[in-house]
């Protein structure tokens, strides 16, 4: 494989700073600086004792070591929990918002301007640890959909998050989802109305600017009964030495007949090609297919972060519900990800069906773990997985970790697991037929991801192929 | 689709191959080409016959720039240019096309996407607008009425779960589509049973033109039944070592590599 080695490394696309004024609390975590993040958001009473209550939970646990990736401690006391761009407090249109802010969401493709828009997808914009734009919200409206910042909900519709909040995901979930729920500062928070079939894409981009901060945010998604939302999310970060944490909660309700459809392209700055800084993105993500006939399908991208560590999993509760878990996860260079799903299914006639693909380039290490679990009352309960693996090189590596756990006899579980590795041999076809070794690669990689990309929005679908050659690129030449 | 480089009226000399010495990995004791001479003109078909080992497949992918096989010594000149300079995917984009023995599969994207994306790589380098799927597909179906087969292929993955017969065919439709000035068959009889073998040839005739050639590597008699070559050339201890016209491949039938 050495000589389809050298190319020139593509830096990082998104790896600038917006040198903007923020408004910062000191370093460190105590029950004072969860105080003063409720205060800066006006926060009702409920909220700050959850916080509290989980931050206290959160002393009482230690950081996960079974993940199949390597880091050096983190030191809690040294991140910055909470840094929002200082501006006017009450915007009344966009137009009030800073314009450094609007540029750089300019830059990063996802224009927020009125005439700019991208049609047919309302975007939520969190910049560090505060939402700083949200469009189509009156369009949305319309139809009695609430789409929002989270602390705007928490302000305008705190009765519903007071009921769903922490409903999929506990407080006391695991360590970074107890961290998360004591110190998340923002994110979105999106309510279905019955029988509504969202006419629009809704979308969040998360975006890391400040040093030595981490993010935190928490989304939250209730499609009432029959009703239907697709959402994407994005992410990115400056190029920096130190590595940051993103520790997210997403929680996801379905009732009866609901579908929700979560696609997420994360491209948070993955460290440099010697494994120097970077994201690390330990997120908690898990939906509740509630209601009979309820739906809930993950589509994962994830070409970024120095280190991910997540499992979007599904709890297939009602009667015929449906979870489904779609991924492509690209390690290159140092990167490590560990990364999979959780199917557990409660009710009878419960489906799931779980497609991975993991690459893995330079010296990257790539992990699928996934749990299936059919408990006692699941009757007729059937799973398919498929775990798919991809080597680039001769210095990465590709794990497989299928949890299987059947406790009704009834159930009809497939698996199947490949791994191939990507031939000199197809590169050379490939260019013996005219294509540059970007374009062999990039034709091999995306022919592999095929099955996951063809469940992304079509507009997304094809962001996804270019940023995986990117990922890729200098992977081989 | 004349490059207008070199000479391409028949009998100009498209392929000039002087004295080639190459070995596998850069390992000077893996030496497999001697000093190889070889002149392909215009208009031509020649076949590189001789026994395993002797080096066919050696100089089809030398030719074609495979990355495994160093070249030690001589020259290769192409169109009046340097071939051996030019990166394998230039040399694809100047119209040297091989058929490989081995086809590889590339899962998940269809025969169709593929050889628009390789139509378009020589476009592009040719400075010609690339072709949108419709209007590709109108250069697809002319190819396909001319060597007669059907598009059953086109929204297949390439060679994905192909036999080995498909895979040939396969090869032989881009070959058709790509309407390279030296096409290198390697071995392209091998695995097919005799109807394939007629199909194949057939589909190979059907695109032989005058300012075109073709070099043919295989070490049975058997094609050249169906695709009758203009000059035979028996390669072994990687050199040619007899060349004659189509009788001579007959010979070899009869009398064997070693009776020749």
């Amino acid at each position: 494989m050495t000589s389809i080695e050298a190319q020139v490394l593509q830096p990082y696309k998104y790896g600038f700073v917006t040198d903007i004024e923020s408004d910062d609390v000191p370093l460190g975590l105590n029950e004072d600086i969860i105080r003063l993040i409720s205060r800066k958001k006006s926060e009702p009473a409920f909220l700050l004792e959850w916080r509290l209550k989980a931050y206290r939970h959160w002393l009482t646990l230690s950081e996960p070591t079974w993940a199949n990736v390597h880091h050096p401690p983190i030191d809690y006391q040294a991140i910055r929990y909470y840094s929002a761009p200082k501006q006017q407090k009450k915007l009344d249109s966009l137009d009030q918002v800073d314009p450094k802010l609007l540029e750089t969401f300019d830059k990063l493709g996802i224009p927020l301007a009125e005439q700019k828009r991208l049609s047919g997808v309302a975007v939520d914009a969190v910049f560090d640890s505060v939402s700083v734009a949200t469009t189509f919200r009156a369009e949305l409206a319309k139809y009695g959909i609430i789409f929002c910042a989270f602390s705007e909900a928490v302000r305008e519709h705190p009765e519903l998050v007071e009921k769903w909040l922490g409903s999929v995901v506990p407080a006391s979930d695991n360590f970074f989802a107890a961290l998360n729920s004591a110190v998340f500062t923002d994110g979105s928070f999106c309510y279905i109305p019955k029988g509504v079939r969202s006419p629009l894409e809704l979308s969040t981009y998360f975006r890391i600017n400040a040093s030595s901060t981490g993010q935190f945010e928490r989304t939250l998604i209730v499609a009432d009964e029959g009703s239907y939302v697709s959402y994407l999310e994005g992410c990115s970060a400056p190029v920096r030495d130190e590595n940051q944490l993103h520790a997210a909660v997403v929680e996801l309700v379905a009732l009866d007949d609901a579908t929700i459809k979560y696609s997420t392209i994360q491209n948070w700055y993955p460290g440099d090609e010697n494994g120097k800084g970077g994201i690390y993105n330990f997120v908690t993500k898990r939906g509740a297919c509630r209601g009979r006939n309820s739906k809930i399908s993950w589509t994962q991208v994830e070409t970024g972060s120095a280190i991910t560590w997540k499992y979007p999993g599904c709890i297939l509760q009602g009667d015929n519900s449906i979870g489904e878990f779609y991924s492509v996860a690209v390690t290159n260079n140092h990167q490590q990800a560990d990364t999979g799903t959780k199917m557990i299914h409660m009710g009878r006639n419960t489906r799931s069906t779980i497609v991975s693909k993991g690459i893995s380039a330079g010296k990257g290490q790539n992990t699928y773990r996934g749990l299936v679990k059919i408990l006692k009352g699941a009757e007729d309960a059937r799973n398919y997985s498929q775990c798919d693996s991809m080597l680039i090189g001769d210095q990465c590596g590709a794990h497989t970790f299928p949890y299987i756990d059947v406790r009704n006899a009834s159930a009809i579980m497939e698996h199947e697991a490949s791994t191939s590795k990507i031939g000199e041999d197809q590169i050379f076809y490939c260019k013996q037929r005219g294509l540059s070794a970007e374009d062999a690669v990039s034709l091999v990689v995306n022919g592999f991801c095929k099955e996951v990309f063809k469940e992304l929005p079509m507009e997304f679908a094809v962001e996804a192929q270019n940023l995986l050659g990117i990922s890729l690129e200098g992977s081989v030449g | 689709m004349s490059t207008g480089s070199g000479k391409r009226e028949a009998g100009g000399v498209i392929l000039d191959i002087r004295g080639l010495h190459a070995t596998v990995a850069n390992d000077a004791k893996n030496e497999i080409l001697k000093g190889l001479d070889l002149t392909v003109r215009a208009g031509e078909v020649h076949a590189i016959m001789g026994p395993n080992g002797s080096g066919k497949s050696t100089l089809a992918a030398v030719l074609a720039g495979h990355p495994a096989y160093t070249v030690t010594g001589g020259t290769v000149t192409y169109l009046g240019k340097d071939l051996l300079e030019m990166a394998p995917e230039e040399r694809a984009r100047e119209g040297v096309f091989l058929a490989f023995q081995y086809p590889v599969a590339i899962r998940g994207i269809t025969n169709s996407y593929f050889l628009r994306s390789a139509v378009n790589a020589v476009r592009k380098h040719k400075g010609q607008e690339e072709l949108d799927p419709l209007d590709f597909l109108q250069v697809l179906e002319t190819k396909l009425k001319q060597i007669g087969w059907d598009d059953s292929f086109l929204n297949r993955a390439v060679n994905d779960g192909f036999s080995g017969g498909e895979k040939k065919r396969n090869e032989i439709l881009q070959m058709a589509v790509l309407e390279p000035t030296l096409a290198i068959l390697d071995e392209t009889d091998s695995g097919l049973d005799i109807d394939a073998l007629k199909t194949v040839a057939e589909a190979v005739n059907a695109l032989r033109r005058p300012d075109h050639a073709t070099v043919v590597v295989t070490h049975y008699q058997r094609l050249l039944n169906y695709i009758v070559p203009d000059r035979v050339h028996v390669l072994a201890g990687g050199r040619i070592v007899k060349s004659g016209g189509k009788e001579l491949a007959l010979e070899l039938e009869e009398k064997g590599y070693v009776g020749v």
